[in-house]
């Protein structure tokens, strides 16, 4: 089997006609893990044990004749943030560094009960704080496409695994472009569904309002399958919404003509690299080409995202954070004579800089006498920007844009600089903070043969029209 | 400046971080240089703008659609089994077994 070009329908295709069994994919899988991941550092733990479990369960249910669930035999990842029971969780952190989840978060059990096979955990930059994957404890993830640069971040490992060929697809988190910015910088699919869409039970928190569960993938048509298959409400996460699922596979059969795309000015300004902008606006002749009426539009506070972000979801941070005190699990620090020293030595030596940096941030926000000034301002900001959304969905079915404004950038290029890092995620963050689904597609090369990647937003739970859209910009490479 | 040395280890105090002398001159630049590009926040007025907390909150409201709303989730309270003990402990850094282990908590 070629594993850098299998999708979830080849494999599954492959493992129904017994092409293949399920077991020795998986152990194909992981030999090419062993060999080839030490450079790119995607994976943080193997679940091998886990993995030929379930396929074993496959290989039974095919010999058997029986009906296949619709990902049987499906080799996957999953985002270091994601508990698994049994399964070393590490969030990119030390203070996690031997942690053994005791329960599975329901995005993962939901793949496997679907018949996936998790093959291991995906490094991501600490508790997904990061744009490059530079903030991860364990080391850097390198871009399998150009090793001197960094996948993206913060579910790089995500990202990067399906471009190296290393799983077939793989389940990231995006809080402000996590999924989106590194399926641009690596050259793959990647989803990020409407705020609500996926349950987040089992998701390691880092900023409740913002955080989001969605796939990465070789093609769009996988990233439907998939997001088919861990939507929908769940008991366990009060947040996840009520509101039924379709059949976005299905879907994408539908045609894109007549569907008004808009095009906001303000994502096509100062900062865009130029070959990022023509890879994009030849994307956008392309729907028009399609039969998509295109129109321009604007999202006019989109300049005051990023600061927005920064409030906001540093301020959630500081609070989910505080629960790592070393008590009940995860690092302590040795040698304190009392209570709060043990919390504080073991915060200090087990956080990243990122991390200290993000927390002290939105301590700051947050404390007596400037509360009113940053995070209630911040989250009035976020009204506005909401809104923006809300009145360019009355004239237009969906939204074009870059997904990033560069392509993958060198590592330690911007590690020294928080706030130049923090713009790598301009065209994503107002998605989260307005909680509608946007995908990143990759639409074309730069001339140095670096993947570029379109952004498509579509309305609150409208992820058909956002796929559909995708779909057409991949088949028309 | 709008962020002190006094005001660095006074949030550092709160957030239950130590902090080296040589992270406390970085972290004084850097919430500096990120609080300085925050306040064109204030370029916006939001005198009449309403604060949204999640964007769930928004559900079911006029402007956002027909979403049902789930800003104020709540169940039936049903008692289930909830982790076992020993599974509850398996991470403790220290326990004897039934609790888990923590130096001095009241100071002499």
């Amino acid at each position: 089997m070629d594993l850098n070009s299998l999708t979830i329908d080849s494999t599954r295709t492959a493992i129904a006609a017994k092409q293949i069994t399920a077991s020795a994919l998986v152990e194909q899988f992981y030999g090419k893990i062993k060999a080839e991941d030490s450079e790119v550092n995607a994976y943080l733990t193997l679940s091998e044990e886990r993995a030929l479990h379930q396929a074993k369960r496959i290989d039974n249910l095919v010999s058997k004749g029986a009906a296949l669930p619709q990902l049987a035999g499906v080799p996957v990842g999953i985002k270091d943030v994601m508990v698994t029971k049994g399964v070393r969780t590490t969030a990119g952190s030390k203070i996690l560094e031997n942690f053994i989840p005791p329960y599975d978060c329901t995005a993962v059990a939901r793949l496997e009960a679907a018949g996936a096979i998790v093959l291991g955990k995906m490094n991501c930059d600490e508790f997904a704080m990061g744009s490059s994957n530079e903030n991860s404890a364990y080391g850097p993830v390198r871009n399998p496409r150009d090793k001197s640069r960094v996948p993206g971040g913060s579910s790089g490992g995500s990202a990067a695994a399906v471009a190296a060929g290393t799983a077939v697809a793989t389940l990231g988190s995006d809080t402000g472009g996590s999924i989106r910015q590194p399926a641009s910088f690596c050259g793959v699919v990647g989803l990020m569904p409407t705020y609500g869409r996926v349950s987040r039970y089992g998701l390691i928190a880092f900023a409740s309002s913002l955080d989001h569960i969605g796939p990465l993938t070789r093609t769009v048509r996988d990233a439907a399958i998939l997001l088919g298959v861990i939507a929908g409400r769940d008991p366990l996460d009060s947040t996840s919404a009520d509101v039924p699922v379709p059949d976005y596979e299905a879907d994408l059969a539908k045609p894109v003509s007549g569907l008004k795309i808009g095009v906001p000015k303000e994502y096509f300004g100062d900062g865009l690299d130029a070959e990022v902008r023509a890879a994009v606006e030849t994307g956008i002749a392309k729907l028009r080409a399609a039969g998509c009426s295109i129109i321009p539009i604007s999202l006019p506070h989109t300049a005051y995202a990023i600061p927005t972000y920064y409030v906001i979801a540093t301020a959630e941070a500081s609070a989910n954070l505080a629960r790592y005190d070393g008590v009940r699990y995860g690092y302590r620090a040795k040698g304190a004579r009392t209570l709060s020293e043990m919390y504080r030595k073991s915060r200090d030596e087990a956080f990243g800089a990122e991390v200290k940096r993000r927390i002290m941030l939105g301590t700051y926000a947050l404390s007596s006498g400037y509360y009113d000034a940053y995070y209630l301002k911040a989250q009035r900001v976020r009204t506005l920007l909401t809104r923006d959304f809300e009145q360019a969905f009355q004239k237009v079915d969906a939204i074009v844009t870059p997904t990033a404004p560069t392509p993958a950038f060198k590592l330690g290029e911007k590690s020294d600089d928080p706030l130049s890092m923090y713009l790598a995620d301009i065209y994503t963050v107002t998605a989260d903070l307005a909680g509608v689904p946007g995908i990143s597609v990759p639409c074309g090369k730069t001339s140095a043969g670096l993947p570029i990647g379109l952004q498509i937003l579509g309305q609150h739970f409208d992820e058909s029209t956002v796929l559909r859209v995708a779909a057409s910009i991949e088949s028309n490479p | 400046m709008k962020v002190t040395e006094k005001d660095v280890s006074y949030v550092a105090d709160l957030a239950n971080l130590e902090l080296t002398d040589q992270e406390r001159q970085r972290m004084l630049k850097d919430l500096n240089s990120i609080l300085d590009y925050i306040d064109r926040l204030n370029e916006l007025d939001t005198s009449d703008v309403p604060p949204m907390a999640q964007i769930s909150a928004r559900f079911g409201q006029a402007e956002m659609g027909p979403w049902s709303g789930s800003a104020h989730a709540s169940r039936e309270d049903i008692p289930v089994p909830s982790l076992p003990h020993a599974e509850a402990m398996q991470n403790a850094p220290q326990s004897d077994g039934e609790f888990f282990k923590v130096p001095k908590v009241i100071e002499k």
